[in-house]
């Protein structure tokens, strides 16, 4: 046992180094800020086109004292309501011949005309009695309710005070916080996929250099293939664990100096400080189960093409353990989530949202033990194919599949 | 321990249908410099690799240094594959720290002797630049000296000479008996004959997977006997009766095998009867000829072929 923690642990600085020191890292680090960037950049123009596309502007032409009480009618309606959900409104004088004035205004003939360049989607004719909104059908159709209410407040409610409605907050409901909660174990179960999906994936190829260069021989000669396949994952780990760091605090730093903010998430039941701990465990727990099994199948491959050829259904594959793990989000307790909390490969993203969604630990420490288990299996099982496959070993005639499974390596 | 580095017995490895080696028995005694002779294709290569415990074999059993998990003792053992393979993004003294690190060789002490070792082989210039940078040769070296960095007590080397030119196959015999000096057990493979002839004291000949002939170089020698090269003025005579009768003529030149009776009978024979002797000579028998008479003569063809290729 010792003499295998030391040579994976040999294997896995040299992969380390090799990784960190080459200028592929360098990369690697930066790619992820890109869309990051982009993302921040397009968030803030994003908000700069919503303001200026959410208030369409409505022309008025009702006679002079009707479009005052329309006005102020706005004004207190937009006090009550918010201003967003009512247009702008601007007022024009009307001329002799409306209908043109009307076709004029909604073509931006008359705007230009007035020097101020508006465009209207929208005109407001007739008077209280009898109004008629012109316009598209589309955006009649969506204002109408709007017009028509604005016209019922300017009408009757104009002089009655605003009615002032006491809110009576109660403390969080149960309901509202499982909901809420639901949020968090989602958004953390995105972010564990997302980071394992980029990440593990990588590991795939990590066998093809030693392959292809003959270096397998030396190893295999040396020390036991499961270090090998350790050292190698554990070194993929380490980069991927620094890259997270690293994306994280840049992130993090970019969202508060540039950004909106950071997005405020419901707190998961055990914590924040505790959710976060368990987010690194599980993140660890999935890449190491997902990534000695694709170590596994890539070494089976003999070429980088056939490696590029795998990658595929092998990203398809994680596609459906998180789509398992996220279907059951919401069915805590139900047999299908006691399934994806138990199957090793998507363990790690179901136990994520309990640790949102529930506060008991104990079942968090269960999991881990048995997610440990299911990778040093996996790791034996690649190691003990690899052998048989890729060395043309044989079994040594040492038992079955279990037994061998199970005793020293040779 | 056991007094011998090596020993196996009826070692059998398939791969699926074909039977690459079948039967090997090795005994290599500790300190001792022991060749591995055969054709390609012979099984040399398979019989190492299931010696050193990168494969299992489907039959038989094998201990190194006394263990029969050979990667138990891997810190004690060095390994030259026959297919060369190193890092190509490492450095010369990192690489050869890499492989002693392997084999449990502190990373820091690996990288002092790195250098040291590549000072002495005359390659200091090397030790920083990267292997993909070096030529050939200079990376068969790095990995040859990334074989001996943790002071191994057994050195397996699989055909170590090939791939060097003339001066370095020398430096690599001087490395081999300098190792055998310290005690340490070197076992390689080759198809080169003559450097099995001037560096080993025992042999194992390997061919189609069996093992014809193991033990002292000079026994495989004895197996043959002297060879006589007759040349006489008369072409007939009662000295006839003393040639044996595979004897191969060409005109007045014989070329015959040494009788049973020795020398002096077939002297005596020549002078008495009046053969007229030209000239004369009794020469035991090369490695070469042992290995063609022990292994038969399409081993030694395929062998020779082989050597058009690689020189020695």
């Amino acid at each position: 046992m010792k003499e295998l923690i030391r040579s994976s642990f040999v294997i896995a600085r040299r992969d380390f180094t090799a990784i960190i020191f080459s200028k592929a890292f360098f990369f690697f680090l930066l790619g992820p800020l890109f869309p990051l960037a982009i993302g921040i950049a397009a968030g803030g123009l994003g908000q700069q086109m919503a303001q200026e596309i959410d208030r369409p502007l409505v022309a008025v032409m009702l006679p002079a004292d009707e479009a005052q009480a329309l006005a102020k009618a706005a004004d207190r309606l937009s006090a009550q309501i918010g201003a967003r959900r009512l247009p702008d409104m601007k007022i024009i004088a009307a001329k002799d011949d409306m209908a043109a004035q009307v076709a004029a205004l909604l073509k931006g003939d008359e705007g230009n005309e007035n020097g101020d360049g508006e465009k209207f989607i929208a005109a407001l004719s007739g008077d209280f009695a009898s109004p008629v909104l012109t316009g598209a059908a589309d955006d009649v159709m969506r204002w109408q309710g709007e017009i028509g209410l604005l016209i019922d407040t300017a009408q009757n409610a104009a002089d009655t005070p605003p009615t002032e409605v006491e809110a009576s907050i109660v403390a969080d409901s149960d309901g509202a916080r499982t909901k809420l909660r639901l949020l968090t174990a989602q958004a953390g179960q995105a972010a564990l996929f997302m980071l394992t999906m980029f990440l593990a994936g990588m590991v795939l190829s990590n066998l093809v250099e030693e392959k292809t260069n003959k270096i397998i021989e030396i190893l295999a000669a040396s020390v036991p293939i499961e270090s090998v396949f350790l050292g190698k994952l554990f070194a993929m780990l380490a980069m991927a664990l620094i890259g997270i760091a690293v994306w994280v605090s840049v992130g993090a730093f970019a969202i508060e100096t540039f950004g909106p903010g950071l997005p405020s998430l419901p707190v998961p039941a055990v914590g924040w400080p505790l959710f976060l701990l368990f987010a690194i465990l599980y993140f660890i727990m999935g890449y190491l189960l997902l990534g000695s099994l694709f170590l596994g199948i890539g070494a089976m491959a003999t070429t980088v093409r056939e490696v590029q050829t795998l990658s595929m259904p092998v990203t398809m594959l994680q596609f459906l353990v998180f789509g398992l793990a996220f279907y059951t989000v919401s069915k805590l307790g139900e047999p299908l989530e006691l399934f994806a909390a138990i199957f090793p490969f998507s363990s790690p993203f179901a136990m994520l949202a309990r640790a949102a969604q529930v506060d008991t630990l104990w079942p968090h420490l269960l999991a881990l033990v048995w997610q440990i288990f299911w990778a040093a299996l996996i790791v034996r099982i690649s190691a003990g194919l690899f052998k048989r496959n890729v060395m043309k070993s044989s079994n040594s005639g040492k038992g079955g599949f279990f037994a061998q499974l199970f005793s020293r390596p040779t | 321990m056991s007094a011998n580095a090596i020993e196996a017995r009826g070692l059998v490895k398939y791969f699926d249908d074909f039977c690459a080696v079948d039967g090997v028995d090795l005994t290599v005694p500790e300190g001792s410099i022991f060749g591995i002779l055969g054709p390609n294709g012979a099984g040399k290569t398979t019989t190492l690799r299931m010696l050193l415990g990168i494969i299992n074999p489907d039959k038989g059993s094998r201990s190194l240094l006394g263990a029969d998990r050979p990667l138990s003792v891997a810190q004690q053992v060095g390994y030259l594959p026959e297919e060369r393979g190193l890092y190509q993004a490492m450095k010369a003294y990192d690489a050869i720290a890499f492989m002693g690190a392997l084999r449990g060789l502190p990373l820091k002490t690996g990288r002092e002797r790195g250098r040291q070792l590549l000072e002495e082989n005359g390659l200091g210039y090397a030790a920083d630049k990267e292997i993909r940078m070096l030529s050939k040769g200079m990376a068969q070296t790095v990995q040859l000296l990334g074989t001996i960095v943790h002071k191994p007590k057994l050195i397996v080397l699989d055909e170590p000479f090939s791939g060097l030119d003339a001066l370095n196959q020398g430096k690599l015999e001087n490395l081999i008996r300098a190792q055998a000096e310290q005690g340490v057990t070197v076992i390689f493979s080759t198809h080169v004959i003559a450097h099995a002839e001037r560096l080993c004291e025992e042999i194992a000949i390997i061919a189609g997977g069996k093992v014809p002939f193991h033990g002292k170089v000079s026994e495989a020698r004895d197996r043959l006997r002297p060879q006589v090269t007759l040349e006489t003025r008369n072409s007939d005579g009662p000295w006839r009766q003393a040639l044996p009768q595979e004897c191969d003529r060409n005109g007045q030149h014989w070329h015959f095998t040494l009788p049973e009776t020795g020398v002096e009978p077939l002297l005596k024979a020549l002078i008495d009867g009046d053969a007229g002797i030209e000239s004369l000579s009794i020469e035991r028998p090369g490695l070469h000829d042992a290995f063609v008479a022990i292994a038969g003569e399409a081993a030694a063809r395929e062998m020779d072929e082989a050597n058009m290729e690689t020189p020695s």
